[in-house]
């Protein structure tokens, strides 16, 4: 093997690695900042000797002695550490000789329940929404801050930043290093969920010519998504989302025109839909169904597997999308989700019923600058066959958007509003981010 | 990324012999392993190639050739599918697995899976173009 050789197995074991390592230590220490640190300090230590000494046989169980060992020599020079952790120095004085016999007895502990309490706290909602999408990736996907500025388009030493002041942030609150119980516990599971749904449409939101590490990102949350739901396998929201974005991401391949252009759900070569990603989406959403009442996520996820089960777009099953909604809607009452119903029903049952459902929206306030209520009245209008309203619906909708190349496809259909109709449904001309990540991932506030 | 890893034939895989409880065991901890790291995306055991066949292509002519196959070391008796972020990564889990016929030399094989960005250059748009308008013509005839 040689040296670069030797580095690439370093970094390929890190990734796999370096969640299990800080957790296991964060319930140590009870600082992810220190563990973080610890971590780091036993992988400069396996740079220094791997090239030489060649790859460990059991690597992870390496890094993590190290670690500990490293732990433990400054718990037990505590006061050198005492100025640069203030957390320690609490940690030294309460409870050193405890934290040292823990570490020893600790090295082959079943590390899972520390991984969630790591996803857990790196979600915090002390945290910034940033901050916990920084910390999450860091701390649990195995992210170097370079890599997650990549994919975020932000400076790297915003990333970094972010980072720290998460680190102090949680430090300072003394946030325990736990997975809480009982009430708590589900509105911290939903930050976690939002975290790796944001993760993932971020990543699913990249384009052509974008850096690759951007649509990696929905690799990592999915990846994030699996743990997960191996960590909790009795939360159906949980795998209600793994569902939701495995069927997401099987369309990826088919979302991208010749040159670039998103390509509509309906219109999209089923062909190039991963079946993979389906069944396994599928059976994922099985899974949540089982478990219980639908939340939104498994709602989201029962609709995507609506599109995902059709052969064709023509076989989709309509009235069961405009359930789905209504009962989406129940959970999470919004005026966008019921504009999707509108399409939806529309699709179902014709433009007619339809539009009377997008018509009620229309004195909406949360809605008056939403392009997309206009751009679905002026679908309906037109399916029709009233033109003029339709027009006007159209051109009213290229007003409120900003994205150039909608307002190229509205006003386009502005003039000819009656020429590109066909199976097509006007909910596909919005990016998808719009209509999945920002609306309908948004939770009710506790 | 993906990557198959495929499991090779043995004298006993290809016997129909069954892996004893100890094997078995270890697998299922290295399965859930995978799984509980979120980059399993499938795995199958493949029955013994005297329950298969071939199907040999020759210009236009097909012969159907019925298992068992003679050159073990080259059949397949098994493979997972693995999401990793890089060929070495996958490697770091293949050598966790446990050794897939014990008390014998064996290997596990390592291929990447072709995806569509994976055509990079070759495949231009206007390649793509051809590609969807010969789809769209497919499309129409059917």
């Amino acid at each position: 093997m040689t040296a670069a050789d030797t580095l690439r197995a370093i970094d390929a074991v890190w990734r796999i690695e370096s969640a299990r390592v800080i957790a296991g230590l964060a319930r140590i220490v009870r600082d992810v900042g220190l563990a973080e640190d610890l971590a780091q300090d036993a992988l400069v230590a396996a740079l220094e000797r791997w090239p030489e000494s060649g790859v460990p046989e059991n690597p992870g169980a390496w890094l993590m002695t190290t670690a500990k060992h490293r732990a433990i020599d400054l718990l037990r020079r505590g006061t050198r550490m005492e100025r640069k952790h203030a957390e320690l120095g609490r940690l030294v004085e309460e409870r050193a000789d405890v934290a040292v016999d823990e570490l020893e007895a600790t090295i082959d502990d079943d590390i899972g329940d520390d991984l969630l309490r790591l996803m857990f706290v790196s979600c915090h909602p002390f945290l910034s929404t940033e901050a916990r999408v920084a910390l999450t990736l860091r701390l649990v996907g195995g992210l170097t801050t370079e890599e997650i500025a990549r994919a975020f388009l932000v400076p790297e030493a915003t990333v970094a930043q972010r980072i720290v002041r998460a680190r102090r942030t949680l430090a300072e609150a003394r946030v325990p290093f736990e997975v809480p119980r009982g009430d708590e516990r589900a509105g911290r599971l939903s930050s976690v969920l939002e975290v790796l749904y944001l993760v993932f449409n971020e990543g699913y939101a990249a384009t052509a010519g974008d850096d690759w590490m951007r649509p990696a990102l929905c690799e990592d949350a999915l990846r994030l998504g699996r743990i997960l739901a191996e960590l909790t396998p009795g939360e159906p929201e949980v795998h209600g989302l793994v569902a939701l974005m495995e069927i997401q991401a099987s369309r990826s391949g088919a979302r991208l025109g010749p040159s670039g252009e998103p390509v509509l759900l309906l219109d999209q070569d089923r062909g190039r839909w991963d079946r993979l990603l389906i069944r396994r989406g599928l059976a994922a959403l099985e899974r949540a169904e089982r478990l219980g009442a639908r939340g939104p996520y498994a709602i989201q996820a029962a609709i995507a597997a609506c599109h995902a089960r059709a052969r064709t777009a023509e076989e989709t099953d309509w009235e069961r999308i405009a359930a789905l909604y209504e009962e989406l809607g129940r959970l999470t009452p919004s005026p966008v989700v019921e504009l999707n119903r509108a399409v939806a029903v529309g699709m179902a049952r014709g433009p007619a019923a339809g539009l009377e459902l997008a018509d009620a929206l229309t004195s909406d306030p949360s809605l008056a600058s939403y392009h997309l209520l206009p751009s679905v009245r002026g679908d309906l209008l037109a399916k029709l066959g009233r033109s003029d309203e339709a027009r006007a619906e159209f051109e009213r909708a290229a007003s409120l958007t900003r994205n150039a190349p909608v307002r190229a496809l509205l006003l386009e259909r502005a003039r000819s509003p009656l020429a590109t109709l066909g199976v097509r449904s006007p909910l596909a001309t919005l990016p998808r981010k719009r209509w999945q990540s920002q609306d309908f991932s948004r939770k009710p506030r506790r | 990324m993906r990557f198959m890893v495929i499991v090779k034939a043995t004298k006993g895989s290809e016997a129909g012999e069954l892996p004893d409880q100890k094997l078995l065991a270890e697998m299922g901890k290295y399965n859930e392993e995978l799984a509980k790291a979120g980059v399993m995306l499938a795995g199958e055991g493949l029955q013994p190639s005297s329950k298969g066949a071939r199907v040999r292509f020759s210009g236009s002519k097909r012969t159907v050739i019925d298992g068992p196959f003679a050159e073990t070391k080259e059949l397949v008796a098994g493979f997972w599918l693995i999401q990793a972020k890089s060929k070495e990564e996958a490697i770091e889990w293949v050598k966790r697995a446990p050794n897939p016929s014990p008390g014998q030399e064996s290997e596990l094989e390592i291929r990447q899976v072709f995806e569509a960005e994976d055509f990079g250059a070759e495949f231009t748009p206007e390649l793509r173009e051809q590609e969807e308008r010969i789809r769209a013509q497919v499309a129409e005839k059917k």
